[in-house]
This record gives structure tokens, C-alpha cells and sequence, in this order.
């Protein structure tokens, strides 16, 4: 294509190109001026602009994008965790099927025992997934499920246990208590535990993501990222500050409403989409 | 997490304090904060541009009142004009329900808050109203989306149309229809499926029910937290479907509310109501004092 200068109108564009993918002003700025050095006045195709913006995106991903680890101890204990709505229980099916797929023995606890039907719902995944689903009644305490589904694992000697919970706002901090009192009662069983607390974000969240991340790990150890709804027009761009802020793993994005619609998180494929740079 | 405005625009104009009058450039600097303070907040950059071209001119050689500083004026400048985009020219609260049985329409992306506040609304309706409502849900897509609405009906004493696995969304949407008018509801609501703004099969769907039900109210549910993705959906939707107001919900976290600027500026369709919370009774009629003031951090 045509080329053009690289001058402070092209840089303020693609800020502004970052900008409206959720990265945040900051953020953007930086990684605006990272792209300028050594380029700054050179003439280049917009398609080599983006790709080398591209480039410094998945640059700073890179090291982010890391499968979810797995570990011999049974059960491995996934904790999922989130605000309302986010994707965690839809994600827990997708993610027991790919378990179940690679040959492991999976139980899921229901633990929102708040949110009308969230059982159901679970159940309903749980029956998608070839998994059993433990559940507790409506309105009853989470932290005693997980303790009852924790004992079963052991006893089964299931290789991953999930743990549903309901959505909470991060502000909340009665509700933020309660998470902590899931995560006490599950280390009565094996101080080690849970493994995994992935925080389930929803890639239409713009700036508050940041907030979100910041007390989930504050007050519930979050050892790792999801992020869902990829699928839509929304880039996720805060992903890219949430990197450089706080260095939590990626270990998977969410494309659909299906139970196959769960993707590793691979950073040139979400560096070219935010960047819409052609292929 | 973020500087507010004030603090902001303090530094900017702290060696303007002298002046008379704010000068074009002195808007311009401050203008930048603002530009910077909006899209902290989750305005659409496109929305943030033209809100902030509008206040350059209005503020443009505006008198500094001798007893704030221009940094104050400044903001007090873009907060009234905040006010004034967000305010629309109904009352926020008052649904167009006359005419029974009046169908309301609830569309949204997956997770916005649609089914619950399918329910809360039921319930305002039938507490401060008086009015008879019958909820129906459309959603043939999630796990149990039929079963929640029917828990939260028995929840709040309000009727849900019989599930019957295997119909179709413009199906049920006949049978409300049809059981609202023969069962003598005043109004009843149409909870839809979660859909992206992008999936042609869904929004196709929703036009057929929509031409089904003729509502007097589509109301677009969408999740305060949200980011620059709000003008897309909002463009989407309005356009697609034709949407008569918005409800933001999860306004009772700690998010700055941007996206309820983005809905106004993008629909000019009335935001009526805020979602407070979990609970059946957290819902608020809009007020844009309050959201204004929030989008600016104060
Ligand atoms: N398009 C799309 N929809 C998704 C994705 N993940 C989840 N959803 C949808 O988002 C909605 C909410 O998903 P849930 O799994 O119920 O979310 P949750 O976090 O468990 O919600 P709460 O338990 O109510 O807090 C559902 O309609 C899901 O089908 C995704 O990756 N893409
Ligand atoms: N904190 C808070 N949570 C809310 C609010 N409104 C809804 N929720 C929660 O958000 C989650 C999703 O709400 P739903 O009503 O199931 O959303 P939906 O749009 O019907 O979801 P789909 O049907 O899957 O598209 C649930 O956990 C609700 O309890 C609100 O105003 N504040
Ligand atoms: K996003
Ligand atoms: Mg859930
Ligand atoms: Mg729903």
C-alpha cells in the first residue's frame, strides 16, 4: 500500500486505535512511543505500521499467555472467581470438557448457591461435560460445599476438582469475606489448595477490569486470568495493561457460547485483532 | 485508581489563576484532562471527542467567578454539560405501558443483566403501579435461562408464562401475547436471550419477535462496567432492533460509569434506569446528577 510518515498525526491515530480497544490512556501512550523509537519519520505502509505495532503488543504479552499448569496433586483445586455475569460457570463447562478430553476425572462444585437456577445451569454444563456436579440448596453456604465436594474428590481421588462461585462486585466487601472463607475452609483439607483461582473478565469491561484484577488478587490469591466474550467486537485491550501491571498469567479466552468455544490465549492472534492488522 | 478531575485540572491551572477570563488556550489544556478524565471513565472515544468539542466552545471566554479558580469553573463547565447529554426529555421512570396488555422487550449482550432486571421491573411495576405482569422467557440458548426467571417470578409474586421446551423465541413471544390478553395481565415482558450486536442469526431472531409483539418499550440492558465496545453495541442495537431506553446495570460497583454517556450521545434514547445490586428491589430510576458526577470522579 501507499506508504506515509510516521509523524506525531499517525502516532496520535494509533493511540487512539489502542484507545478504543480498552487499553487505557496510559497504557496506550506507552506503547504508542515504544513504536515510535527508531521509527519516528521513516516512511511505512499503514499495514507495516500496524504489524509492528502488533509486534510490540504480543512483545508484552508473550510472557503472560501460559496454559493453565497442571499439578499431581489429587484433586488439583480450580477456584473460579469473578464479578456478576462474567462467564465463570459457562467457562468451568468448557473447561471440564478439555479436562475430560485429555483423559482426567473432573468434579465441579456448585458454589453459587446464591444467583436463581446457577445450579441448573451448572448441572446442565456438568451433563455437556460428562462431569458430576455437586450441588448444595439455594441460599446455603458456599464454604461448606467446597469443604463436602473437597472431601469427595479426595475420596474419589479425582484429578481436578471446580469450584463455581457466584458473581461478586469487587467493592463488596461482605461478599469479598465470603470468597476468603471458601479459600480457608478448602486449605483445612490441603494447605496447598486451591491450585488454581482464575478470575473470569469479561472483554466488554473497559477500565475497571484493572480494579477488578487488583482486589480479586488482593483478597483471593488470583493466580490467573481468563478473559471471554472475545468472540464480540470488544478487543480486550485491557489485557495489555493488565499485563504490564500485574504479570497474572492468560490461560484462556472465551469465542462463543459453546462448549468447544474456548481458545488458548496465543498473543500474535490477539495482538493482529487489536491492531486489525491485515494477515 | 485515578486522579479526578479537580486534581487534574488544579495543576493545569494553577499559573492561570490570575486571568480574567478563560482564553481559548486555557480551555484547550483543559480540555486535554478532560478528554484524558473521559476515557478513564469508559466513554467511547468518539463520544469523548465530541462532548469535549462542544464544551471548547462553551467555555471559551467564559468570565473566571472571582471566587472559584478557572480549574473549578472548568469542571463545574463540563459537569452541567454532562448533565445536559445525559438528562433526556422524559421523566426516566415513566414506561409507556397504557394500552393492555403492553409488551416491554428486553435485549442485551450475554450477561448484561436482562433476566434480573426482567424481574426487577416486574416487581416495581406490581409494587408502586399496581400493575398485573406476566414475564416470559425467550431464552431457548443459556442452561436454565427459563428456569431462573421462573425462581424469580415465585421470588417476588409474579406470574412467568408455562416453560414448553421447544418452542421457538417468536413462538413463546405469540403465546405471551396471546396469554396476556386472554388472562387480563396490564403488561407483560419479554426477556430475550443474550446475543452479540455482530450475530446476524440472533439479531434476526430478535427483529421476529419484536415484529411479534409490536412493544411499546424495548428497553437495551447494558452492563455499566462497560467499555469502549458501548458505542458498537449501542449503534447495533438501536439500529437493528430500535431500542426506546436503557437500563445500566451493576452500577453499584465501583466502575465510572462511562458507558452511560456513550448510550446518550450514540441512541439519544433515555437511560431510565440503574441496577443497584443482586436483589430484586436494587433498581433506581436514572439520575444524571449522580452519574455525571461519578464519570468525572467526584
Ligand atoms: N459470546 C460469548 N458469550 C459468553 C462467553 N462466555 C460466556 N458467555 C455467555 O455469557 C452469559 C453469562 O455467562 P455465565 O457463565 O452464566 O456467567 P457467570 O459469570 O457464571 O454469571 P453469574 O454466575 O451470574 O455471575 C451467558 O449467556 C453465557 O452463555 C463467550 O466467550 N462468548
Ligand atoms: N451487582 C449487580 N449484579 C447484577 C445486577 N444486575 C444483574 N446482576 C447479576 O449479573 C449476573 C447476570 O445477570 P442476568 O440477569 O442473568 O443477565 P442476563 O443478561 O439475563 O444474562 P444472559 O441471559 O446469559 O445473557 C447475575 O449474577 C445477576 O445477579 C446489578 O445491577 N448489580
Ligand atoms: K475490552
Ligand atoms: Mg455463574
Ligand atoms: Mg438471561
Amino acid at each position: 500500500g501507499p506508504r506515509r510518515v510516521l509523524d506525531d498525526d499517525m502516532l496520535e491515530s494509533l493511540e487512539e486505535l489502542l484507545i478504543q480497544s480498552d487499553m487505557g490512556v496510559e497504557t496506550a501512550v506507552r506503547v504508542t512511543a515504544n513504536l515510535a523509537e527508531g521509527r519516528y519519520g521513516k516512511r511505512l505502509s499503514v499495514n507495516e505500521i500496524k504489524q509492528a505495532l502488533a509486534d510490540e503488543i504480543a512483545r508484552i504479552m508473550e510472557p503472560v499467555a501460559k496454559p493453565l499448569p497442571l499439578y499431581p496433586s489429587k484433586p488439583q483445586v480450580v477456584l473460579v472467581v469473578g464479578v456478576n455475569g462474567s462467564g465463570k460457570t459457562t467457562t468451568i463447562g468448557k473447561l471440564a470438557s478439555q479436562f475430560r478430553a485429555a483423559g482426567k476425572t473432573v468434579v465441579i462444585a456448585a458454589g453459587d448457591t446464591f444467583r436463581a437456577a446457577a445450579v441448573e445451569q451448572l448441572q446442565v454444563w456438568g451433563e455437556r461435560a460428562g462431569v458430576p456436579v455437586m450441588t448444595a440448596p439455594e441460599g446455603s453456604d458456599p464454604a461448606s460445599l467446597a469443604f463436602d465436594a473437597m472431601t469427595r474428590a479426595q475420596q474419589e481421588g479425582a484429578d481436578l476438582l471446580m469450584i463455581d462461585t457466584a458473581g461478586r462486585l469487587q467493592n463488596r466487601a461482605d461478599l469479598m469475606e465470603e470468597l476468603a472463607k471458601i479459600v480457608r475452609v478448602i486449605r483445612k483439607k490441603d494447605p496447598e489448595a486451591p491450585h488454581n483461582t482464575l478470575l473470569v473478565l469479561d472483554a466488554t469491561t473497559g477500565q475497571n477490569a484493572l480494579s477488578q484484577v487488583e482486589t480479586f488478587q488482593k483478597l483471593a490469591d488470583v493466580s490467573g486470568l481468563v478473559m471471554t466474550k472475545l468472540d464480540g467486537t470488544a478487543r480486550g485491550g485491557v489485557l495489555v495493561a493488565l499485563a504490564d501491571r500485574f504479570g497474572l498469567p492468560i490461560h484462556a479466552i472465551g469465542v462463543g457460547e459453546q462448549i468447544d468455544d474456548l481458545q488458548p490465549f496465543d498473543p500474535e492472534d490477539f495482538a493482529r485483532a487489536l491492531t486489525g492488522v491485515e494477515a | 485508581m485515578f486522579e479526578n478531575l479537580s486534581e487534574r485540572l488544579g495543576g493545569v491551572f494553577d499559573r492561570l489563576t490570575k486571568q480574567g477570563a478563560l482564553s481559548e488556550d486555557d480551555v484547550k489544556t483543559a480540555l486535554r484532562e478532560v478528554r484524558v478524565a473521559l476515557l478513564e471513565a469508559d466513554v467511547s472515544l468518539p463520544v469523548a471527542r465530541d462532548f469535549v468539542k462542544k464544551v471548547q466552545s462553551q467555555a471559551t471566554g467564559q468570565a473566571v467567578t472571582k471566587s472559584i479558580t478557572p480549574g473549578q469553573q472548568v469542571v463545574k463547565i463540563v459537569h452541567d454539560a454532562l448533565i445536559d447529554v445525559l438528562r433526556g426529555e422524559e421523566e426516566p421512570g415513566a414506561l409507556k405501558i397504557d394500552n393492555p396488555p403492553a409488551p416491554i422487550l428486553m435485549v442485551g449482550l450475554q450477561g448484561s443483566g436482562k433476566t434480573t432486571t426482567t424481574a426487577k421491573l416486574a416487581k416495581r411495576l406490581k409494587d408502586k403501579q399496581g400493575k398485573r405482569v406476566l414475564m416470559a422467557s425467550l431464552d431457548t440458548n443459556r442452561p436454565a435461562a427459563m428456569e431462573q426467571l421462573a425462581i424469580l417470578g415465585t421470588q417476588i409474586g409474579v406470574d412467568t408464562l408455562p416453560i414448553v421446551k421447544g418452542e421457538s423465541a417468536v413462538q413463546i413471544a405469540k403465546r405471551a401475547k396471546q396469554q396476556a390478553t386472554l388472562g387480563g395481565y396490564d403488561v407483560y415482558m419479554l426477556d430475550t436471550a443474550g446475543r452479540l450486536h455482530i450475530d446476524e442469526v440472533l439479531m434476526d431472531e430478535v427483529q421476529a419477535v419484536r415484529d411479534v409483539a409490536t412493544p411499546r418499550e424495548t428497553l437495551l440492558v447494558v452492563d455499566g462496567l462497560t467499555g469502549q465496545d458501548a458505542v458498537n453495541v449501542a449503534t447495533e442495537f438501536d439500529g437493528k432492533v430500535g431500542i426506546s431506553g436503557v437500563v445500566l446495570t451493576r452500577m453499584d460497583g465501583d466502575g465510572r460509569g462511562g458507558a452511560a454517556l456513550s448510550m446518550r450521545a450514540v441512541t439519544g434514547k433515555p437511560i431510565r434506569f440503574v441496577g443497584l445490586g443482586e436483589k430484586m428491589d436494587a433498581l433506581e430510576t436514572f439520575e444524571p446528577e449522580r452519574v455525571a458526577g461519578r464519570i468525572l470522579g467526584m
